[in-house]
Parts: C-alpha cells; structure tokens; sequence
C-alpha cells in the first residue's frame, strides 16, 4: 500500500504508472472490502483491508500483495467490476491502496458512478484486447504506462491500446467538474423554483396537459 | 416523470436531477456530512432527508451503549449530524425504526411519482411505487445534502412481462431469482428494469417490493412497476401519504404517471409465471439460481461466458456439479432482510413453521424488518409462532444479510436466507456459503434440516 497517497484534485488529464492485473468476472464490492470494515466514520483505514478476505485466502500470492506489484497505480480487470452494494468504501480502499484508473471490459453502474465521483477514471476495453494486455502485464510488470483521458489511449513503451469511456466522464474528469458538489448548488435558484413546481411537494397542485 | 424532476442538462449524456425523498442510514453517511461540514455547507432541505439506523443494529440485546464501540461510535454519529442539520431520524425504539427500504415505504414516506436516492443499493425497491428510485454512494449522498440533487445518466428501460400467475408455494422471491438467473447479473447494466402484465399486476405491495429490490442483482441500478389501485389501496391512511382533499388530488395525479399503453422500451424480454418453480441459488452470485428440482449445473451446460464464475462457485461452495441441490444440509436458516423481512414475508414462513420443530442442530433466526413489521407480527402470534417452533425471534435489522452485526456465519457454515446476496463472505465469514430462497423455503429447510420443497409442506 501507498504509505503518501495523493487524491486526487482539479482537472484530471492523464493517469501514469505501473499497471496490476486482477482477473475474473463479478467481482464485487462484498469481496473488495467486505461489511466489517464498514464499521468506521471515515474512510482513513480502507487502503489495508482492501480485498482483505481474498487475500487472506490467497497466502500472500494475491496481486494486491506480490511484491511486485506494490506502488501499481492502474487495475486491470474483467467483466461487471465492482457489482453489488452501493459502497464507495469499495473505490475509496482501492485509492487509498494506490489505484488512480481502472481498465476492465466491463463496470457494474454504481461502482463507475462512485469511482468518477472520487476522481478514479474507469475505461473499457474488449475482452480480447484487455485479455492481451493482461498478458503483457504480467510478462513485464514493471512497465511503465500512461493514460491520456483526452486521447482515451493507454500506452507504453511498445504498445498502444484504444479505450473507451463515455464522454461525458471524460469531459468531467478533464474540467475538473468529477467534484460535483459546487458544480449542483451553483444552480440553487432553478433548485428552488423546480421544488415549486413538483406536485408532491405541493399540495398535488398539476397542470393537466 | 424525468423531465419534471430536471434541474439543468449537464456535460455528456448527464442531467442534474432533484431528488424528492433521501433515506440516510449509519453506514454510508458519516463520511458525507463530515465533507459538508469541510466544505462549510449546510443541508439544503432537510425536510426531505430522512434517516434511521439498520445495518449496525444488535438484534439481540439493543441497550445503549451498544457492545459494539464501532457500532455505537456510528449511531452516535448519525444522531449527532441529524440534530446538527436538524433531519428526522427514525431511532431504535421510535416505533419507526428498521431497514430504510422497509421503514419509508409503510410509513408512507415512499409515493409514486418520486425521485428517491439512498446511500444503499437496494434503493431499487422503491422503484414499486412508480418512483424512479436508485442507490447512490457517499460522495452522491453528501451531493445530495447539499445541492437536493445530483448528476446522472438517463437509463434504458428493459421491460420484463410476466405472463400467467405464481403456483402455490412460489413466491415473489422465487420469480425475481428466475429472472436473474435467465438474464445474468450484468444484464441490467445501464438499464432501469420495468416489471409489468399479468402476473405483476397481480401482485401485493410488499411482493413489488421484493422483485425490485433485487433488481440490482440483475444489474439494473432502478426496478421500477406502474402504480395502479394497488399501490393506492397499500398508501391509503399511512403516516406520510396525503391526507383529506390531497389524497384525491394524488390520486389524479399518480394514474397521470403509469407508462403509456403504446410505450416503446429500448428492450423487452417475456416470462412466463406459471412456469416458474421454487428457486435457489447453489453459486456465489445471485445469478446461480437453479429450479428445487434441478441439480447444480454441469460445466459443459453453462455458456462459456459462465464457466469460470461457475468453477470458482464449485470449489468455493463444495459442491459437485449433477449434485441435486435438494437435501443439502443445511447450518443456520435466516429470515429476514430489506428483500423479504416484511409482514406477508413472516407470515409465509409461519404458516410452515407453525405446529412444527427446527431439526436438530440447525440455527434458526427471524429478524422482522422493522419495528412496525415486527409489532403486527406480534399483534397476530407469529412471534410465538417461531419461538414454539424453535427459531430466535429477534429485534429489526439488517442483520445476517451482510452481518456489520453480531448475527454471522462461522467457518464454513451454510445459510438458507431470504435475503439478497450470495457473494463469497457476505453473511460474516469468509468461507460462509449462502443459498437464496424465499421466506417460506427458508422455513422449511429449518423444518427439515436441509433445502426442501416448500410445495410438499403446503
């Protein structure tokens, strides 16, 4: 684990360092961080115990523990990552391990909206191709790598690879505007005048159209 | 539904979307009110906001200090932000407090017509009501104090019919875990799911409920069903529903809503109910269900996308596959959860419970959704029910469904539970092993001692 983790901030542009290759399909937020480390009122402690249980089983041998591994900053998984419960604790352990982008076929809904909302880019790639560049991960782990959010290409020394990534994520990760919150009350007047108009709120008064 | 609840058209396919109902809970909180107060922000509408406390809960012994100092640090918390950012808390002991997705719909809170976001993923549930309702993380929940609103992407919508009518001794729960099983887990990927026809129609409330709860575990982030005299009849006279002349007024306003009879769906799949038999799941996602006749699936019959899941699921739940799925042993029989911890689901299990013993050897607990579910239960037996029968009656909670409590699997123990998921670890141990049924299936595997069909004790 990252002992100095920097978060994330501001405009995000391009993503770089080692990549670890996490394999399988439906993997989810149960298995990332399971339920007891939820007990917490912060999420300080999350970046050790990420995929606690799994790695425990694992003796050591898991990719969050191989030595080589340790200072990787892109994940590179499957299909339907990070399904399940709603848990940001699960993207919030993965940050605080060291993880700054994830590359996988595919992103269970919630996990991906949790991940553009704390800064973590998610991008796609078919599963041939990401079953190659897990290959050539694990054959030279120490590759250095770098994503462009612009280009939406991840690339090395040798190699480069086409992602994708829907783009309104990519725009908001570019201008910053992942960090919602001044972005939604910049707009409290049409806040206001929306709760005006919405019929529950308002005694059930409606237009008919 | 989408347009009048729109704020501004935001970058990409996003719109920013005023949320009408926000349930906060312990667990996903905390740290949503600690960055308001970081970023000196205030609750923008408080009175939209309400909370309780569920996940943490002892269902045992619920005196104050809990045993649990994490647990009660957590509680304390929630209690601190909602006097803080003066929100309504649903407390231990309030007569309203239990799981949030069972205590906002019966108090009413929950109406056709809403938007309604929660820290939790089984926000889908709501989606029964004719609500557009979806679970949000923490980051989200603080946007949402904030601004009463968030960014987000329109969905899809999948249109699952469902022809015919449930047999007796099948449930809601079985006809969810069917459809799961048929379209995946990550079918529902960037699709809300809108369950309709004959056999949805025919169905309670609380049986809604139960099939959009677990729309999630199809992958479908909104479960969402038409309100009709149904939904009117279930929020007639609750604590929140319009009262007097705006009870009328909604009304006319709700049947506004139904989708169109000539609605076009981005997709459609048809079932068919009465095809459908008790079922189970045998694996380590909600997907891996199979009917109570059928054996555990051989590999070379999976498609090939299913296989890899499928040999993690064999080793990791020891099972053989051809391996019939009914007489498995069974340890410990949880009834309970957001998924079928209400009323009718008790009920159900009662009525297989009653006059009966839990086999030797098997822990059996019934946790009542909240305290609402858990006093009509009382008021009509069922405790005693369940108590002569052997199982622990137990206080309202989420509980052994992902155990942040003391209500855990051991070792590697096997569950029959009403609840929702049967991820690896899920019930409190990391090597527990989870099989999902419906209450009534969880009542006759305690009976019996291993997983039965429930068909043949009705």
């Amino acid at each position: 684990m990252n002992n100095l983790i920097k978060f994330p901030k501001g405009s995000i542009k391009k993503v770089s360092g080692q990549c670890i290759v996490l394999r399988g399909d439906d993997i989810d937020t149960d298995r990332i961080i399971p339920a007891r480390f939820l007990k917490c009122v912060n999420f300080d402690n999350l970046g050790d115990q990420v995929f606690a249980d799994d790695r425990k089983e694992r003796k050591g041998t898991h990719p969050f523990d191989v030595d080589i591994n340790q200072g990787s900053s892109i994940l590179i998984v499957n299909k339907n990552f990070g399904c399940g419960s709603s848990r940001e604790h699960a993207p919030q352990a993965l940050l605080r391990w060291g993880i700054k982008l994830i590359i996988g076929e595919s992103f269970a809904e919630i996990f991906y909206g949790n991940c553009l909302s704390i800064g973590i880019p998610c991008a796609r790639m078919s599963e041939l191709n990401i079953s190659k560049l897990q290959k050539e991960v694990e054959q030279g782990p120490q590759e250095n790598y770098e994503f462009d959010i612009t280009s939406k290409i991840l690339r090395s020394k040798s190699q480069s690879w086409n992602t994708l990534m829907e783009k309104g994520a990519s725009e908001i990760l570019i201008s910053g505007e992942w960090d919602a919150t001044s972005l939604l009350i910049s707009q409290k007047s049409k806040i206001k005048s929306i709760a005006k108009q919405i019929p529950y709120l308002n005694y059930f008064e409606f237009d008919i159209d | 539904m989408w347009e009048l609840h729109s704020v501004k058209k935001l970058q990409g396919d996003s719109t920013q979307l005023f949320i009408g109902l926000h349930l906060v809970h312990e667990v996903t909180s905390p740290q949503a009110f600690a960055a308001l107060e970081e970023k000196n922000l205030n609750v923008l509408y408080p009175e939209l906001t309400y909370a309780t406390v569920d996940h943490i809960v002892p269902t045992i012994n619920q005196k104050r200090p809990f045993l649990d100092p994490l647990a009660e640090e957590m509680l304390m918390t929630l209690e601190k932000n909602c006097i803080r950012h003066k929100i309504k808390l649903f407390n231990i002991n309030s007569g309203n407090q239990g799981i949030v997705h069972v205590i906002a719909p019966e108090t009413g809170l929950t109406q056709p017509g809403m938007t309604v976001v929660c820290g939790d993923s089984h926000t889908s549930t709501h989606g029964a009501f004719g609500a557009i309702a979806f679970g949000i993380g923490t980051s989200q929940v603080r946007d949402v104090l904030a601004s009463q609103s968030l960014a987000i992407n329109k969905l899809k919508v999948r249109r699952i019919w469902v022809e015919g009518a449930l047999a007796q001794g099948v449930f809601a729960k079985d006809l969810i875990l069917h459809v799961i099983r048929e379209l995946g887990v990550k079918s529902g990927v960037g699709y809300a799911y809108e369950f309709a026809g004959p056999a949805i129609a025919k169905l309670s409330m609380e049986e809604r409920m139960t099939i959009c709860n677990m729309a999630i575990e199809a992958g479908a982030r909104c479960g969402y069903i038409n309100p009709d005299e149904t939904t009117y009849t279930y929020l007639k006279g609750r604590e929140y529903s319009p009262k007097g002349d705006d009870w009328e007024k909604a009304i006319s306003w709700w049947r506004t809503l139904a989708s169109n009879k000539d609605a076009v769906f981005d997709d459609e799949v048809i079932f068919d109910a009465s095809q459908i038999s008790p079922t189970i799941t045998w694996g380590i996602t909600p997907g891996q269900g199979i009917g109570i006749d059928e054996s555990i699936p051989k590999k070379e019959c999976l498609h090939p996308n299913d296989q890899q899941i499928a040999d993690e699921a064999y080793c990791y739940m020891n099972l053989k596959p051809g391996q019939p799925i009914k007489g498995l042993p069974i340890d410990v029989c949880f009834i309970g959860s957001c998924t079928n911890g209400r009323l009718s689901d008790l009920q159900a299990a009662a009525k297989i419970a009653k006059n009966k013993k839990v086999a030797k050897g098997i822990k059996a607990f019934v946790v009542p959704g909240s305290e609402r579910v858990a006093n009509a239960a009382k008021k009509e037996g069922l405790d005693d029910v369940f108590k002569n029968a052997g199982f622990e009656w137990r206080e309202p909670g989420c509980s052994m469904c992902l155990a942040m409590n003391p209500d855990r699997l051991e070792g590697n123990q096997i569950s029959a539970s009403s609840s929702n998921r049967n991820f690896k670890g899920r019930q409190g141990s990391a090597q527990g092993r989870t099989l999902l049924m419906s209450p009534a299936m969880v009542a006759a595997a305690a009976i019996t001692g291993h997983v039965t069909d429930v068909r043949k004790m009705i």
